[in-house]
């Protein structure tokens, strides 16, 4: 039998069911994985009492012959992004050092009705901005994953959710929740090699998550495989009336749904996403995953997107002008830290803390989402983006014509090194290509590990379905998983 | 359209964030990088284009005029840096 701490949530959950072990060693067992982790800086703050308690209450439920829950047993990692009673949470940023909620959020406290404990709060990008985890003000997070030149480069595990990336990867926890405002579910889980989801926009609330773009950001699932994603986001998800934009929907049972047979399915290739520069193995990827789905059942049919090049650049207008406004809460008055220098009155004091606060990326975001906002500029830039968001979105319906899903590319590279392109803004911004253009359309994604590059490195493919038909994509995706058998794991050196 | 010294400054002082003249300076080749880039969105024709306010459709729900909450001083005030009073505490505002 696998090691405990092998097992995703499918494989806990039947262990605990079956009395293979309990819900407290699989705590234990994690519990320990992430203290001897240190050295990839991927858990801000540990909770060993928070999963125990979850498991021993699994195990009394088990023992009461009751009904467990979808994640009974089954001990997570949080993002730093949601928040949690009672534990600290930063978003990865100095501005909320000492910040600890006073209340729960929604999907965090979905995922503990539904049973689960939490293992940690995980690093990550500061506010969600970034793709290498690198603007993080507590340090870099150091991907499980190596190159197979026998170095020992230090290497990205993608962003925004790199702590979350990291520690499914290395088998530390054994999933964790993520959040997706233009990739950073997709593009980490592609670099670490294990399954992202983003759902539709407004399956998961996003109240008590610490917003960055609020039309964008949407919470998902990174674990193991597809059938874990879809355990996990049916726990996540659902309506709240506390979120103005949370779908008055039911959550379908998509694990109960999961089927890899696509036949009647038609699955689009844009051919916008053939970028320059593009490595020849994830083009040879793709062409391996057109012949997966194939063997599926589906049928193949080019699509175009005739406004791809444009999202990204509408993608840096609209975001950090939402973050701008939204980020315009931290001054010092009611959360997190204060920076008030000698005799300064309230404007001097807004303006101290923001700057001792903010990391670099996040200033530069804020300034830019300023000025994209500001009198004279609003037009040309903002309204300007969300047209072209409009001709976006419109041309995802026109290749819905055609077309029930589409096949593309997670990412545009495997992982890089630590450093490799945190000088340079725009080269980091180019990462999410893939990722943006599907996120400005509010739609369902996700991205399974397909294979490895010549350095030995994960790569993802990423399946787009239409608004609300998540079943479609996870079907997808398990058609992609069975084929491409991917079964590579980081050898442990932390 | 790019930015010179004195409009980051302005930026800055609308965004309230604090900048020193070495970090104004740096800051002009860094945004106008960034804006030079999607200035490239004025070459899409979006005339009769309506910009994108909901991108799945969903009515802005009403709800009913009663009180859903409160009573939470103490938890509002948790995590102020300074609270006196039951009162936010800031610097002095009026001279």
């Amino acid at each position: 039998m696998a090691e405990i701490f092998e097992l995703g949530i499918a494989g806990i959950r039947s262990g605990v069911a079956s009395g293979d072990f309990t819900a407290k060693e699989v705590a234990e067992t994690f519990i320990s994985r992430v203290s001897a982790a240190k050295s990839l800086n991927a858990v801000l703050v540990e909770t060993p009492d928070h999963a125990l308690a979850a498991a021993e209450a699994t195990d009394k439920a088990k023992a009461a012959g009751e009904v467990l829950g979808k994640m009974a047993g089954v001990p997570i990692g949080m993002k730093d992004l949601f928040c949690t009673e009672g534990v600290a949470t930063t978003a990865g940023s100095l501005i909320l050092d000492g910040f600890t909620p006073q209340y729960e959020s929604t999907v965090s406290a979905n995922l503990f009705k539904a049973g689960a404990g939490m293992l940690g709060k995980l690093n990550m990008d500061q506010f969600a901005m970034g793709s290498s985890n690198e603007t993080s003000a507590f340090g870099n997070v150091i991907s499980p994953w190596r190159r197979n030149d026998g170095g020992n480069t230090d290497l990205a595990p993608g962003g925004s959710s790199g702590g979350s990336a990291a520690v499914v990867s290395g088998r530390i926890c054994p999933a964790a929740t993520g959040t997706d405002t233009g990739g950073s579910i997709r593009q980490p889980a592609a670099f670490v090699g294990i399954t992202g989801f983003k759902p539709t926009y407004g399956r998961c609330s996003r109240w008590g998550t610490i917003a960055f773009a609020s039309s964008l950001d949407q919470a998902g699932p990174m674990a193991h495989d597809v059938r874990d994603c879809a355990i996990m986001l049916e726990s996540m998800a659902g309506f709240d009336p506390k979120d103005s934009t949370s779908l008055d929907l039911p959550v379908p049972e998509w694990e109960a749904g999961l089927k890899s047979d696509l036949a009647g399915k038609r699955i689009g290739i844009p051919k916008e996403y053939r970028v320059d520069n593009m490595p020849p193995e994830i083009d040879a990827l793709w062409q391996q995953g057109i012949e997966w789905l194939k063997d599926a059942g589906a049928k193949i049919v080019d699509v175009s997107l005739p406004h791809t090049k444009y999202a990204l650049p509408a993608y840096y207008i609209i975001a950090p002008a939402e973050a701008s406004s939204n980020l315009a809460r931290y001054d010092g008055v009611r959360y997190g830290m204060r920076d008030l220098p000698d005799g300064a009155g309230l404007q001097d004091m807004y303006a101290a803390t923001r700057e001792s606060g903010f990391g670099p990326e996040v200033k530069r975001r804020i300034m830019i989402g300023t000025y994209v906002l500001s009198a004279g500029y609003y037009d040309a830039y903002y309204t300007q983006a969300q047209k072209v968001r409009t001709l976006i979105s419109q041309d995802f319906d026109k290749a819905w014509e055609s077309c029930d899903l589409l096949l593309t590319p997670t990412a545009p590279s495997a992982a890089f090194g630590l450093g490799d392109k945190s000088d340079d803004p725009l080269a980091m911004y180019l990462n999410d290509v893939f990722t943006v253009p599907s996120s400005l359309a509010g739609l369902p994604a996700i991205s399974v590990p397909a294979g490895l590059d010549g350095q030995g490195l994960p790569l993802g493919l990423q399946i787009i379905g239409k608004a609300l038909d998540e079943q479609s994509v996870f079907n997808a995706g398990l058609a992609l998983e069975e084929r491409a058998g991917f079964v590579a794991k980081p050898e442990q050196w932390w | 359209m790019s930015v010179d010294k004195e409009t980051v400054k302005k930026i800055a002082s609308l965004s309230r964030i604090a900048v020193t003249e070495a970090e104004a300076d740096a800051l002009v080749p860094e945004l106008n990088n960034i804006l030079g880039w999607v200035e490239q969105l004025s070459e899409v024709d979006c005339s009769n284009v309506e910009p994108m306010t909901a991108v799945i459709p969903n009515k802005l729900r009403l709800r009913d005029d009663v009180v859903t909450d409160g009573a939470v001083r103490d938890k509002v005030l948790a995590n102020a840096p300074a609270a006196e009073h039951g009162f936010f505490a800031v610097p002095k505002v009026i001279e």
